[in-house]
């Protein structure tokens, strides 16, 4: 197991230093233009000073390795700085953004809480919403339960997040007055009518990111559940007296969540991407947020950043489920 | 399995069979009879309904519903229904079209990846590094950058639209590719294969006459996937500013627009919205009969 792990590891960092390739090469290959947003008075020959200045005379593949140094070598350095441990030159070139010329790091660290709570939150009750929905929807398979469970799982995966929360706003909001439509940042929590203003404010984006994510795992957990329940060694579990309930909730339950956690662990990503929408719809100022506006100002380091962020997070994620699959199932051998 | 019946009957072909299946999927019917509406009213409504989209008549700006414009009118007085007709025309091209790509692109990646061993490795190894792209930021990355240079040489909308189904079609071809694959696999250790291969059969005939019709099914249940999942995507984009412009209107490009004007008309929201998730739903359930009535499994019991 820790063989397959380590192997994997190193596999991922020529994956990870491809993707970060494709990405810089896709940016780089756009007629995109930081200075596209500044006045029209500044005359042409400071304008290519400005953009000599951040960088943009040089070769792409030049400033694909320096990005590739700041990234890798310079942050991490500058990371253990911060904890007290000085190694080499304390003035490292740090990745900057073109938009507000402060490292990139930085920007991200201070939108990270709002989505890490808004998109962390939904995801949590959405696997605990779709986990009871999918045990009791397939011990009563075909019941009026189990059929209101597809349909509605059929309705959270067809509905886009972008109208589910353009809905709640108007019924919520605007008719009846009940959650604020706007996230509030600069909300401090100290007290309990804060805590209830915060909870208030969360509550839709946090629904409507829950529902999307509760169809689909809801579905998978029916369906492991219910390719247990067949098996040989349930109906020897029953033969030999056990209640009901034990048997479903832990014989088959452990057997059946083995599958089920793998597909929660590939989802988390892919929550992170789908969080862009329901926070341009709540007006959250999260990670999402900063990458549109880093897109429509032309900011490549942000949008460099922040998509090789994403891009990591899937194979990190890839690589979990993958020994989790191991450490769990038995009959799974990597090696 | 009733086998006296099928042995009377005349020679019944695989499709009567799969019809037949598919037709007791109350959902997928449900779904089928949707979608066919939906399209024929797209199609055929802009030419029926008598205001054109692109009128503007101020003093009927933000209206609710009324008789003579049954989804309200938008603030500068156009009428939503016709937009959102017109709106539908362009989703559901989007939605075909991107899926037609995507769906070449995936059959051909995983035809090969499976039936050529040689280059399996290598056309897998894309799969997955596609399929560890984030892709909804670099789809937002790819068309805020190349829009102006494909509207400056196709036009303004017909280069948004070749742009948008493109990007759709090459990020969305991956679980095509590998089910496809997964089935040539299965294939190629069949008899008749092997009976083909020792008559000579080049690979190119092989290809197109034994192996592409026996994984017809896996494919045609993607394409139905593909449409939805191409139509959400296309929606998405263009409500975050990023898809169609505003004077070429699609759903998402609608709902986006209405959003601004929620609190005075908060019903204009609904429309688009609705419509969007309304065909999405359709086509999924479509999705649902039909991949139970491609499976033989299934079929028959």
């Amino acid at each position: 197991m820790l063989n397959f792990t380590i192997r994997r590891l190193l596999f991922t960092i020529p994956t990870l230093l491809f993707i970060s390739f494709v990405i810089f090469f896709i940016l780089d290959a756009a007629p995109s233009d930081p200075t596209g947003n500044l006045p029209l008075t500044i005359p042409p020959d400071v304008r290519e000073k400005i953009r000599e200045s951040l960088g943009l005379d040089q070769p792409m593949i030049i400033r694909y390795l320096l990005w590739c140094k700041q990234f890798f070598v310079n942050e991490p350095l500058n990371l253990l700085a911060q904890w007290g441990i000085n190694i080499g030159d304390p003035d490292r070139l740090r990745v900057i953004s073109f938009q507000t010329r402060s490292p990139v790091v930085d920007l991200i660290a201070q939108r990270m809480p709002q989505t890490l709570w808004v998109v962390g939150m939904s995801y949590v009750v959405g696997v605990l919403i779709a986990l009871p929905i999918g045990i009791i929807s397939a011990v009563k398979q075909y019941s009026w339960f189990d059929q209101m469970g597809t349909f509605i799982s059929m309705i959270g995966f067809s509905v886009p997040t972008f109208f589910t929360g353009v809905l709640m706003i108007v019924i919520f909001s605007v008719w009846l007055g009940w959650f604020p439509s706007i996230y509030d940042t600069t909300l401090v929590v100290d007290s309990w009518r804060t805590l209830g203003l915060q909870i208030r404010q969360m509550a839709m984006p946090v629904f409507v990111l829950a529902l999307f994510n509760a169809a689909q795992i809801s579905r998978f957990m029916r369906a492991s559940m219910l390719d247990n329940l067949n098996q040989d060694y349930v109906r020897t579990a029953r033969a030999k007296g056990l209640r009901e309930r034990t048997v479903l909730l832990v014989h088959v339950l452990r057997n059946s969540l083995i599958p089920v956690i793998t597909v929660i662990a590939l989802g988390v990503p892919q929550v992170f991407g789908g969080a862009i929408i329901t926070e341009q719809v709540f007006k959250v100022n999260g990670l999402g947020q900063l990458l549109i506006i880093a897109i429509q100002g032309g900011d490549i380091p942000t949008v460099q950043t922040l998509t090789f962020i994403f891009a990591v997070l899937i194979v990190l994620f890839n690589l979990i489920a993958d020994i989790l699959y191991g450490i769990l199932d038995p009959r799974i051998r990597y090696d | 399995m009733t086998e006296t019946s099928m042995d009377i009957q005349p020679q019944r072909s695989q499709w009567l069979d799969v019809w037949d299946q598919f037709k007791t999927h109350r959902g997928a019917v449900i779904g089928m009879l949707f979608f066919i509406t939906v399209c024929l009213l797209v199609l055929l409504g802009p030419h029926l309904w008598p205001i054109d989209p692109h009128t503007i008549d101020i003093r009927a700006k933000n209206q609710g519903p009324t008789l003579a414009h049954p989804m309200g009118t938008d603030q500068l007085g156009r009428d939503t229904f016709a937009q959102v007709l017109a709106g539908g025309q362009v989703s559901l091209a989007v939605g075909v079209v991107a899926m037609l790509i995507s769906l070449f692109l995936g059959s051909l990646i995983g035809v090969l990846a499976g039936y050529f061993r040689r280059i399996d490795g290598l056309l897998m190894r894309l799969t997955d590094l596609f399929l560890a792209l984030p892709l909804l930021p670099l789809l937002l990355v790819i068309i805020m950058l190349f829009r102006d240079t494909l509207r400056a040489s196709f036009g303004p909308n017909a280069g948004i639209f070749i742009l948008i189904v493109f990007v759709i079609g090459i990020t969305s071809w991956m679980q095509t590719a590998r089910i496809v694959r997964g089935d040539v696999l299965a294939l190629k250790e069949q008899e008749f294969v092997l009976a083909a291969r020792s008559i000579g059969t080049p690979p190119h005939r092989m290809i197109l006459r034994h192996v592409l019709p026996n994984v017809l099914s896996p494919i045609m249940v993607s394409a139905t996937l593909g449409i939805a999942n191409a139509i959400i995507t296309e929606s998405a984009l263009s409500f975050l500013g990023l898809g169609f412009p505003s004077d070429f209107p699609t759903w998402g490009r609608l709902l986006f627009d209405s959003t601004n004007f929620m609190t005075l008309n908060p019903e204009r929201v609904i429309w688009p919205g609705l419509a969007i998730s309304l065909t999405v739903l359709s086509v999924n359930y479509m999705g649902d009969g039909l991949r139970d009535a491609l499976d033989p499994r299934i079929r028959g019991r």
